[in-house]
């Protein structure tokens, strides 16, 4: 089997507090992102998801362990990978088109006005912007300088993306807007995808995979869901499918409950960080066994919904 | 109304000005006293002085009757001891912005060195502690001994008391570039040039230029003082000079004139740092 594009093998962040006492955030985390894959990671606030994010883009240092893209192992940031930041991060003194420029022009310096002109236009129209070109970030709503910040992340086309909670800072209306603009623009330009969310929903809509992290400290990666809804997917028949609220009900049994108590499951040695087991509670019906034919607790009902866990 | 109301504080302004210059007017009017010298002597000395009125202050008649001179012939020149104001205006200017350049070409790529590096920060801090504090004019001994030119020790210190606003805010303007900027600019690999000229600089631009506002109306106080010491030519020293003439219309219309200057100092500093500020 080939490996993935991006292979992560037993990462840890450590902490030395003043006290002199070590702080284990997270370790021991492995899993693999394949080409074209959309892969969520979802965790309760405190669990080093964005510190995990931050070491795939390479701001951050991991205490151990290791990240390969494509075979390499990773040392710094790199045009490979764009970062799509939850604050948008646009710099105030460019223009919507000056600010993806400045990206494009980090990646093909070489280039003439022209041409970048037109590069960054595309992306523009790509994410619907066209028309706010000449405005300033502080003219633009919460959403469009989000979709700037997608824009620029995608115009010098990276090798995967990385998205840390992108829409977390914004209503409703637009998150869900902008949602389903991700996923058009995905499909259109089978982007590879690492995005960080605790929106339960936007992780099924969106999403591949979704990897599932326990609290920390000493936060694991404790299984990956595979989502198997087609995905050919909108927001407004999802949960039609019935898929769905198995799913659902299963990535909120875990958030509430399983993410907590996770050490417990572990004690008996059947959890491997290692390769952390794969379900798909999506095709379950009422025998609960994985493919891999680890044990998985039997889905919950389907209960009153349970609002987005946060 | 609404036409009404823009007018309402310049009116209010000009009301002030009126007043204070009818208080002025009403305190130096002329109180003919009894003569008390000899009429021989008051030919001498002039009717003013033999009658002994009460003030020597001008009116402000007077003042504005010799700003109309200066105004009409601001550029003269006869001899070292009298210049026209203009001349000595340009003079002071000359120096301040000299002294100011110089101090901006030290301040900004220090400061920016200081803001990037913790560990230069650490390391010059302490220096920069004791001599912010010192009065610019406290080196003018020191200049004037080892520079051995007038004119050069006071560019020297206005260079001296425009260093320090101009670097602490460089610094501080640099220190304080947020993290996600730096962040996007680590993840698109840009270089460390690109990253100090299009990153940082015009992240902290609008707070260079607050320290440079700060510099040159330091540098405008500061000279006068300056001009004072060395003499020669110079508003300041246009001030004493007059002070040794015991002109007082001459001193009032300098005073103004240094004022009016500060402004227009003050406003274009103030019309650059807008042109740099962005609204986040």
């Amino acid at each position: 089997m080939n490996d993935p594009l991006i292979k992560i093998e037993g990462i840890a962040k450590r902490f030395l507090a003043r006290d002199g006492a070590e702080t284990t955030v997270f370790e021991d985390i492995h899993f693999g992102v394949e080409q074209g894959e959309f892969v969520c990671l979802i965790g309760h606030s405190g669990c080093g998801k964005t510190t995990i994010l931050n070491i795939l883009a390479g701001l951050e240092p991991a205490s151990d362990g290791y990240v390969f893209v494509g075979g390499r192992e990773i040392r710094g940031p790199s045009l490979d990978r764009a970062v799509i930041f939850q604050s948008h991060a646009l710099m105030p003194w460019l223009t919507v088109t000056g600010n993806i420029a400045f990206a494009v022009n980090s990646r093909w310096p070489e280039w003439d006005k022209a041409r970048m002109r037109a590069h960054c236009q595309k992306y523009i129209d790509l994410v619907n912007l066209s028309g706010a070109e000449k405005k300033r970030p502080a003219e633009l709503s919460g959403g469009m300088k989000q979709r700037v910040g997608i824009a620029r992340a995608l115009a010098i086309q990276p090798k995967m993306l990385l998205m840390d909670e992108p829409f977390s800072a914004l209503d409703a209306l637009t998150r869900g807007m902008l949602q389903e603009e991700a996923l058009r623009i995905c499909a259109e330009t089978r982007q590879t995808v690492f995005m960080i969310t605790h929106d339960v929903d936007e992780a099924i809509l969106l999403a591949d995979k979704i990897v599932l992290m326990t609290n920390g400290p000493h936060a694991k990666i404790a299984e990956i869901v595979v989502n198997t809804l087609p995905r050919d997917r909108s927001r407004h028949d999802l949960h039609r499918h019935p898929h769905y609220y198995r799913i659902r009900n299963h990535l909120i049994e875990f958030l509430v409950d399983r993410s907590r108590a996770f050490g417990q499951e572990t004690a008996a040695g059947r959890h491997d960080p290692r390769s952390p087991p794969v379900v798909r509670p999506g095709l379950t019906e009422d025998s609960p066994a994985s493919e891999d034919g680890m044990p998985v607790r039997p889905p919950a009902m389907p209960k009153p919904l349970v609002a987005v866990v946060k | 109304m609404s036409s009404f109301a823009i007018w309402r504080a310049p009116a209010l302004s000009l009301l002030l000005f009126l007043l204070f210059v009818g208080v002025w007017h009403a305190a130096t009017l002329p109180t003919v006293g009894q003569q008390t010298v000899d009429p021989e002597y008051a030919k001498l000395v002039g009717a003013a002085a033999a009658t002994g009125q009460k003030t020597a202050f001008p009116a402000p008649a007077d003042v504005a009757a010799k700003i109309w001179t200066h105004l009409e012939e601001p550029f003269y020149d006869r001899g070292p001891n009298d210049k026209g104001i203009g001349i000595q205006l340009a003079y002071s200017l000359a120096r301040v912005l000299l002294g100011f350049l110089l101090a901006a070409l030290a301040a900004i790529p220090i400061g920016f060195l200081i803001g990037m590096s913790p560990l230069v920060y650490r390391a010059l801090d302490p220096f920069i502690q004791v001599l912010k504090p010192i009065s610019p004019l406290a080196w003018m001994p020191l200049a004037l001994f080892t520079l051995k030119d007038s004119g050069v020790s006071a560019v020297f210190v206005i260079f001296i008391c425009s260093l320090w606003p101009m670097l602490v805010n460089t610094a501080f303007g640099v220190a304080a570039v947020r993290r996600e900027w730096l962040n996007v600019a680590k993840t698109l690999e840009v270089g460390p040039f690109r990253k100090a000229f299009r990153v940082i600089l015009p992240a902290a631009a609008p707070t260079i230029m607050t320290g440079m506002r700060i510099s040159i109306g330091i540098a405008w106080l500061v000279i006068v003082a300056a001009e004072m010491l060395v003499g020669g030519t110079g508003i300041g020293y246009f001030v004493w000079n007059e002070w040794n003439n015991l002109s007082i219309t001459n001193i009032l219309t300098a005073i103004l004139a240094i004022g009016l200057i500060g402004m227009a100092l003050d406003q274009i500093l103030a019309r650059l740092t807008r042109l740099v500020t962005f609204p986040e």
